[in-house]
């Protein structure tokens, strides 16, 4: 199993295999998060107004809920595999800050949820109406919970704070558990992913419950679902609107070439314009192809600053001012992308020699290297770069993403309030667009969250953790052609899933609800 | 209170109707080829398969970092 093709495509592939589980595994998540929640209200409608309607509905929708949860849950344990497998050198250099909270957090969500789950379900009419409520509320805490520690994870690969790298295990070790949990951008992580995943399954429901509106079945019920889910779907989405807008302040800040490729802004400068739409394509008179020239660019002057900092005048640096080095809004300096792969060389040279000089008992020069080596800890990863153009991410890609995401989130602040609005003045259905426009949400909502995670994964590289180690060093050096034949078997695996999840939902949504009055 | 939650899954299991036998069907499938066919056989943890130590692998991942790609 050891080495033969190139690296480069070594790297691609194993990056193509994490893609595409983590997309497939996105798939089932948002909807969990969300729908656990919604659930929650209606039940919590039924206890407190003994209206059966609401007892209906809850039904139905969880049964949906436990064919997205049952087929979904445990898609993960994939991820967990590759890191393991295809990403080693990843794994051990952070393994010290994530390995045992996120054991403990498995362990109580998986008892939280496998415990309530089954109440949830099996507990009708065997337990009080009290204690299923209960229930039900913990299966959402559960989920969400689930959901907290892997993205305080991710967040601190984006912005890798609260650790010390310890230079003799070659591991960065947590000394500061509250750093990681509160740092502002594993809050505007989770809180984004969250109410995104909220608003995802508010378009789910106000979706799937116009299909029976345009069947013209079950219409109570569908009313009453829509109702709900309206008002959800657009408190959801303010908060997605508003921990989105958080997300850009800190992309801004701890990630400025993400930031830089989101809008494809080559110069940067204070008062910068925000481009709505424009189409990268390349030039010549530019130093590199990864640099895209907008052409057919619309902008809105200043937006740009005033996105990233609430300021229209603050300054956002362009990927040539990032090459070149700058000076940010807050103050700090920073250097070229030479010099700082210049301090990432001196640092690896640095922690080699001292590894040295401690196995040789030279306690004098391990004391010097260690003082250079953590002097220039910061632009470690730099060190490992061939050109400053590698540290440009995909530019369209980036910017593509970041645009749908953001326009399918305005189109959903229309459809939340246009169905609230009808379905209050019980107009719904006369309208026969707005239950079209509602059923071509659901699968624009799933777009919307992949596209997410396009601007914040794609828009991060070269790095898997920022600044400090590039993908192209965190990859196992095991054989390609393996990694090929693993991201096919899983292709499969996870394609099987899926429409095995479609099948089995269509089925049970076309039945109904069991009651209708 | 044992005999209570034992009775729970007990008769939700044996009343599920059938598209819930079908979803426990798939989870079991689902479950069994992640770990067995994945975790056993084609996902090893790759630090953990090749070294015993943590030394070892600590050495093993030190070379990595300090050998430029
Ligand atoms: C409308 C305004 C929105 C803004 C300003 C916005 C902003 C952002 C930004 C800046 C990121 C990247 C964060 C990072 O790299 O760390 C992001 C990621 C993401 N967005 Fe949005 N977004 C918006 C709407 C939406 C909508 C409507 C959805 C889905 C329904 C969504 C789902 C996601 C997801 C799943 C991620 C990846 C997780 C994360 O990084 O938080 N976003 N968004």
């Amino acid at each position: 199993m050891l080495l033969d093709l190139t690296t480069t495509t070594l790297v691609e592939w194993s990056r193509w295999q994490f893609a595409m589980t983590a997309i497939y595994h996105y798939m089932f998540v948002p909807l969990t998060l969300g729908l656990a929640l919604m659930l929650a209200i209606m039940e919590t409608m039924w206890v407190k107004t003994g209206d059966k309607s609401w007892l209906n509905a809850t039904k139905f929708w969880m049964k949906l809920f436990g064919i997205n949860f049952a087929i979904g849950v445990a898609t993960g344990l994939i991820l967990e595999f590759q890191f393991g497998t295809n990403w080693s050198n990843y794994s051990w250099f952070v393994g010290d800050i994530f390995g045992a909270p996120l054991a403990i957090e498995g362990i109580i969500a998986f008892f939280l949820e496998s415990t309530f789950v089954a109440v949830m379900f099996f507990g009708w009419n065997k337990v009080s109406k009290r204690f299923h409520l209960v229930s039900t509320w913990m299966v959402f805490v559960g989920a969400n919970i689930s959901a907290l520690w892997i993205l305080v994870a991710n967040a601190w690969m984006q912005n890798p704070v609260g650790m010390e790298f310890n230079p003799i295990t070659a591991r960065n070790e947590m000394d500061n558990f509250w750093a990681i949990l509160f740092s502002p951008t594993a809050i505007s992580k989770f809180t984004h992913t969250v109410t995104s995943a909220y608003t995802l399954s508010a378009c789910f429901v106000v979706g799937v419950s116009s299909w029976f509106i345009l069947k013209k079945r079950n219409l109570e019920f569908a009313r009453k679902s829509i109702m709900l889910a309206s008002v959800f779907g657009l408190i959801s989405i303010i908060l997605t609107i508003y921990t989105g807008d958080s997300s850009a302040q800190d992309v801004t800040k701890t990630q400025p070439m993400k930031f830089a490729a989101m809008e494809g802004l080559n110069e940067g400068g204070r008062g910068a314009a925000f481009t709505v739409i424009g189409l990268p394509v390349n030039d010549p008179s530019l130093p590199t192809d990864k640099m895209k020239k907008m052409e057919y660019a619309i902008h809105v002057p200043k937006m740009l600053s005033f996105l990233g900092y609430h300021d229209f005048n603050a300054y956002i640096p362009g990927i040539q001012n990032i090459l070149d080095g700058y000076t940010s809004q807050s103050g700090v300096t920073y250097p070229s992308l030479e010099q700082r792969m210049a301090n990432g060389r001196t640092a690896i040279d640095a922690l080699k020699t001292y590894k040295q000089a401690v196995k040789e008992e030279n306690q004098i020069l391990a004391d010097s290297t260690l003082q250079v080596f953590k002097a220039n800890y910061s632009d470690f990863g730099y060190g490992y770069l061939n050109s400053p153009y590698d540290a440009i991410p995909h530019v369209p890609l980036v910017f593509y993403s970041f645009r749908i995401m953001v326009g399918l989130g305005m189109l959903f602040v229309l459809l939340f309030a246009v169905s609230l609005w009808y379905a209050k003045k019980r107009k719904f259905e006369k309208f026969k667009l707005i239950p079209y426009l509602a059923l071509f949400c659901v699968p624009m909502a799933y777009i919307a969250s992949q596209c997410g995670w396009i601007v914040a994964e794609v828009g991060r590289q070269p790095w898997v953790v920022q600044d400090l180690m590039p993908t192209n060093v965190a990859v196992t050096k095991i054989a390609s052609n393996w990694v090929i034949t693993t991201f096919w078997m899983f292709a499969i695996l996870f394609t099987i899933l899926l429409i095995a999840e479609l099948k089995i939902m269509f089925h049970q949504i076309k039945k109904g609800p069991e009651t209708d009055n | 209170m044992l005999k209570k939650a034992w009775y729970l899954y007990y008769d939700g299991f044996k009343n599920m109707p059938r598209w819930g036998r079908t979803l426990w069907l798939i989870i079991i499938i689902k479950l069994s080829i992640m770990f067995l066919v994945f975790k056993l056989w084609l996902m090893p943890n790759f630090l953990n398969s090749q070294y015993d130590s943590a030394e070892e692998k600590s050495d093993h991942v030190f070379k990595e970092l300090t050998t430029k790609p």
